[in-house]
């Protein structure tokens, strides 16, 4: 290892770190792809589940064969993987409870089982849990196998090519993957969707069902074995969790939880030779890495996703609060000029009147001045002609409603003024001729105020204006 | 020896007197072990049922995955402060200020976001794990730090349980039991109509924070006590067995703590009266079996009385199907209507079995019945006649079949000739209140006193057996 000085690519080998970042984008990948269903059918703890369940399996495999080679153990392992799977479906349908709740009925169960089938078979041997199926991703570069023989009569055989064997089994994996999703994807679409219109259409949705939950066993104990169960898991569930966030099809889902899978497994690793460095630790663990960079990812998906994400629905909101105050404001400073108060009002009798908060009236009231629709006056902030007018079309808006939820919604004189208040906001001209049509062009509203005329000049249509969000037009 | 010998070993009459040293609890340590164990159970049945309501049964386990980085961060803390850093407290603390942040990011990820539950438990358990594993990965290369002592930590042995956890355990418990009792009410409507909760002025928000809190407290106590996969066992698998009994929250709750004392008294039993059986596993097995039982037996929900009400159901309407269509045949021979014809005729198998698609097996178990509660008499060979109570239910059954019949044709608009069907599918459900709504509606084309004619011929044209044939053209009609 190199000083805490170096950079660190100083430190980077690609025939270490090359092999171990393969490793993981393989293992990521696999997991990812089925995870995506995992997560559409809310069975996202299934890996965990899996991982916990699969102890009698190894187990019963050890006490068939007497022995600690790693096929009968994979394939007892796989099994159980499954029959957790058909269990927990069958105590759901059976019982009536969800799938988390029988999920862990289930690998709990299991579990114990194959505790109990461990210690019982502890006087002849000792098998360790921990030490049979949990494979460490950093140990993927030092058991190799050959690929390719030159020649078949040297000893020892020479190959072309020797990759780890771990990531042979991960290309394998991968492929199976790949091509079940590839092939089936609108089977796995609808069933994952809707499974009554699955089988009408002539598929059975149980079949493609319990393919899945094979597959997903095969990728978890093929996993397991091979990088250690942390990464898996996270896989299962995080990348595709963060691709929910960022589209609302299936198909683009699949393919930007492949993309934050890959980048989750070769940060993972630079993150793992990079942050313990920073307070003079040497690597820690790779896959707990990756799992971390995956869920950063997430979080990363969260804060910045163009729809959905946090930060611009942040945006909007304040766009939208803000247009609303600014739109309260004009609507009663022109409803003080309508009662002929010459007096020009503060900032504080207007934030105290509207019940807003001091700092965003204050911030609206200078935006406002900047667009010339209010001015000084008297000591204090008047409409200008100007802010008349788009102040015109909000009064106008609400004692049209005021009208119209009298006359044909038979809503009470007391609460007309409310309700008028949260659709004023969203009333355009064109609602406003219907609504001006509707109650017959009546001249004064309820409460008697006249209504005023609708204003011949538009509100100006650029994109500063908050009055012309068209995200926030219902 | 394996456990098959140790059960054909348990007629010993030292395994009577070691049941009985532990059940008398003679020992100290079964004390602490039964007493603690026991709590545990009851308590986690407690909070684990308004988990499960919540749809947030595997909560346990992505928390219990979520304290692993508090865990950690605590001992590389206190080793650096210099603190003995396996101290218990520090741990504990360090794992639930993680675990509360687990919840808080479950909370925030369900909230401000489509993803459903068990996605943001699933991203909350292996992120915090992940990081967890690798805080651990630096707490090896401390100098003089050894994480072995975190194992136990985390993996617990429900045999070590000490007093020091059954006190612990007994605090948790009280505050548990406080704050449900003090809020059942909002619990209970925030477990089955969060919107309706909000619209009565709830803080939902904050309500469903302080369950998860108390499920993170719950959770750190028996990790350390008895282990990760026994504490979720506990959570999850005694309040789903008991919503097999019950549709009542309370009763439910009740039930699971009971449940859950009484699997973790069992394990901890079998555990005493024989070392080999690891007394976690034996725990979660019990808990196992409990619900294994309540699946298949339980009240409300089991598998059994569901079969059992289908197969009364299935009774009741062959019993009912042969009663009409004995009467039925009775109208060929006989227009009149008359009681004393319809006891003394004897209608023969063949006649009936044409009646519908069903086998003579079936036809036979239904006579079968039907003579058991008196409604038909057998007489041999295989032909049957309605005893006077049988006729008068065959009358109404059949008088109000064809009211049905009567009124889908008019007001739903079923052609003549398949309205049997339809008029089968929902006589069997009708109840008396509305066979007489049915009657003032109709009350102008028939009476009550004359039996309507059926508006269909009443043997069907179909050859009589052949079932694949009919139900063809059944699915043909649609």
């Amino acid at each position: 290892m190199g000083s805490t000085n170096d950079p660190w690519w100083a430190d980077w080998s690609w025939q270490l770190d090359g092999w171990i970042v393969v490793a993981g984008i393989l293992c990521s990948v696999s997991a990812a792809l089925l995870g995506n269903f995992l997560v559409l059918r809310r069975l996202s703890l299934l890996g965990d589940a899996i991982s916990h369940a699969v102890l009698p399996g190894l187990a019963a495999a050890y006490l068939i064969t007497a022995s600690r080679s790693s096929w009968p153990m994979f394939v007892g392992a796989v099994l159980v993987g499954v029959l957790t799977a058909v269990f927990t479906q069958w105590i759901r349908q059976a019982g009536r409870v969800d799938e988390g709740a029988s999920m862990g009925v289930v690998f709990t169960s299991l579990f114990a089982l194959g505790l109990l089938m461990i210690v019982q078979a502890a006087d002849r041997v000792d098998l360790d849990p921990g030490c049979v199926l949990y494979g460490s991703i950093e140990l993927t570069p030092l058991d190799t196998v050959g690929l390719f023989p030159l020649s078949s009569d040297l000893d020892p055989p020479q190959y072309a090519w020797r990759v780890p064997r771990v990531v042979l089994i991960l290309t394998v994996v991968l492929a199976v993957n790949l091509l079940f999703v590839i092939v089936f994807f609108k089977e796995l679409l609808l069933s994952s969707f809707d499974p009554g219109l699955a089988t009408s259409m002539g598929f059975s949705s149980t079949a493609m069902h319990y393919a899945l939950m094979i597959l997903v066993a095969i990728t978890a104990v093929a996993s397991f074995e091979s990088v250690g169960n942390i990464l898996v898991v996270a896989m299962f569930v995080v990348p595709p969790a963060a691709a929910r966030l960022l589209t609302n099809r299936l198909s683009t889902m699949v393919m930007w939880s492949v993309v934050i899978a890959i980048m989750s497994a070769v940060f993972g690793r630079i993150a793992d030779i990079v942050v313990p460095r920073q307070w003079g630790y040497d690597s820690a663990s790779t896959s707990g890495m990756m799992a971390v960079t995956a869920g950063m990812l997430f979080l990363g998906c969260w804060l910045f996703s163009p729809q959905q994400g946090l930060i611009i629905q942040a945006y909007k909101n304040w766009r939208l609060a803000n247009r609303i105050l600014s739109e309260d404001i004009l609507a009663w400073l022109y409803r003080q000029c309508e009662r002929g108060i010459q007096q020009g009002h503060g900032v504080l009798e207007i934030q105290r009147q509207l019940g807003s908060r001091f700092w965003s009236t204050y911030g609206i009231m200078v935006w406002l001045r900047w667009r010339g629709w209010i001015e000084r006056h008297n000591g204090g902030w008047c409409l200008t002609e100007a802010g008349r007018n788009s102040a015109s079309a909000v009064v106008r808006s609400h004692r049209l409603w005021e009208n119209y939820l009298a006359q044909s919604a038979d809503v009470p004189l007391e609460q007309l003024h409310l309700r008028a208040e949260r659709l004023e906001h969203y009333t355009d001209p064109w609602l406003r001729q219907q609504l001006d049509n509707a109650t017959l062009a009546a001249a004064i509203d309820p409460h008697g105020s006249p209504i005023p005329p609708e204003q011949p000049i538009e509100l100006p249509h650029d994109e500063s204006s908050p009055n012309t969000n068209p995200e926030n037009k219902p | 020896m394996n456990l098959w010998t140790v059960i054909a070993n348990a007629n010993d009459i030292t395994v009577w007197q070691s049941l009985y040293r532990i059940v008398s609890l003679q020992d100290y340590n079964t004390r602490v072990v039964l007493l603690g164990t026991g709590l545990l159970g009851t308590l986690a049945g407690l909070v684990g049922s308004f988990a499960l309501l919540r749809k947030r049964a595997l909560l346990g386990d992505a928390l219990s995955h979520a304290t692993l980085p508090g865990i950690a961060l605590a001992f590389l803390l206190a080793n650096a402060w210099g603190f003995h850093e396996k101290s218990l407290g520090i741990l504990l603390v360090g794992a639930a200020i993680s675990g509360i942040l687990g919840t808080v990011t479950i909370l925030l990820i369900r909230r401000y976001t489509r993803l459903y539950e068990d996605t943001a438990m699933g991203i909350v358990l292996s992120v915090f794990f992940g990081l967890g594993v690798v805080l651990l990965g630096l707490v090896q290369q401390t100098p003089g730090g050894n994480a072995a002592g975190l194992e136990t930590f985390i993996y617990g042995r429900a045999a070590s349980i000490s007093q020091a956890d059954v006190q612990l355990i007994a605090v948790v418990g009280l505050v548990a039991a406080a704050l449900v009792s003090l809020g059942f009410k909002e619990l209970t409507l925030l477990c089955f109509d969060e919107t309706y909760a909000a619209t009565r002025g709830y803080r939902v928000w904050l309500l469903d924070l302080s369950l998860m809190t108390l499920m993170v407290l719950v959770t750190i106590v028996g990790l350390q006590s008895v282990g990760l996969i026994l504490m979720i066992a506990l959570l999850v698998i005694p309040p789903a067995a008991a919503r097999f009994w019950t549709d009542r929250l309370p009763v439910m709750v009740f039930l699971a703590m009971v449940f859950g004392a009484t699997s973790c008294l069992l394990g901890a039993i079998a555990s005493g009266l024989y070392p080999r059986l690891p007394s976690g596993a034996m725990m979660v097995l019990a808990a196992a079996g409990c619900f294994g039982v309540s699946l298949l037996f339980g009240y409300r929900r089991g598998i059994v009385w569901d079969f059992a009400q289908q197969l009364q159901y299935r009774f009741r309407t062959d019993r009912q199907h042969l009663l009409r269509a004995l009467f039925e045949q009775l109208e060929i021979r006989d227009r009149d209507d008359s009681e004393k014809f319809a006891t003394t005729t004897d209608i023969p198998e063949s006649d009936l079995l044409a009646m519908r698609s069903w086998s003579s097996t079936q036809l036979r178990r239904s006579a079968w019945h039907a003579a058991q509660a008196g409604l038909v008499v057998a007489s041999p060979p295989n032909q049957w006649r309605l005893t006077i109570s049988g006729y008068h239910a065959a009358r109404k059954l059949v008088h109000d079949h064809r009211l049905l019949e009567l009124y889908l044709i008019r007001h739903a608009d079923i052609a003549p000739s398949r309205v049997d069907q339809d008029a089968d599918a929902i006589e069997h459900w009708l109840e008396p209140a509305m066979i007489a709504e049915l009657e003032a509606e109709m009350s102008s084309t028939i009476s009550q006193q004359k039996l309507p004619a059926s508006p269909h011929p009443v043997v069907p044209t179909i050859t009589p057996g052949d079932d694949a044939l009919r139900n063809r053209n059944n699915h043909g009609q649609h």
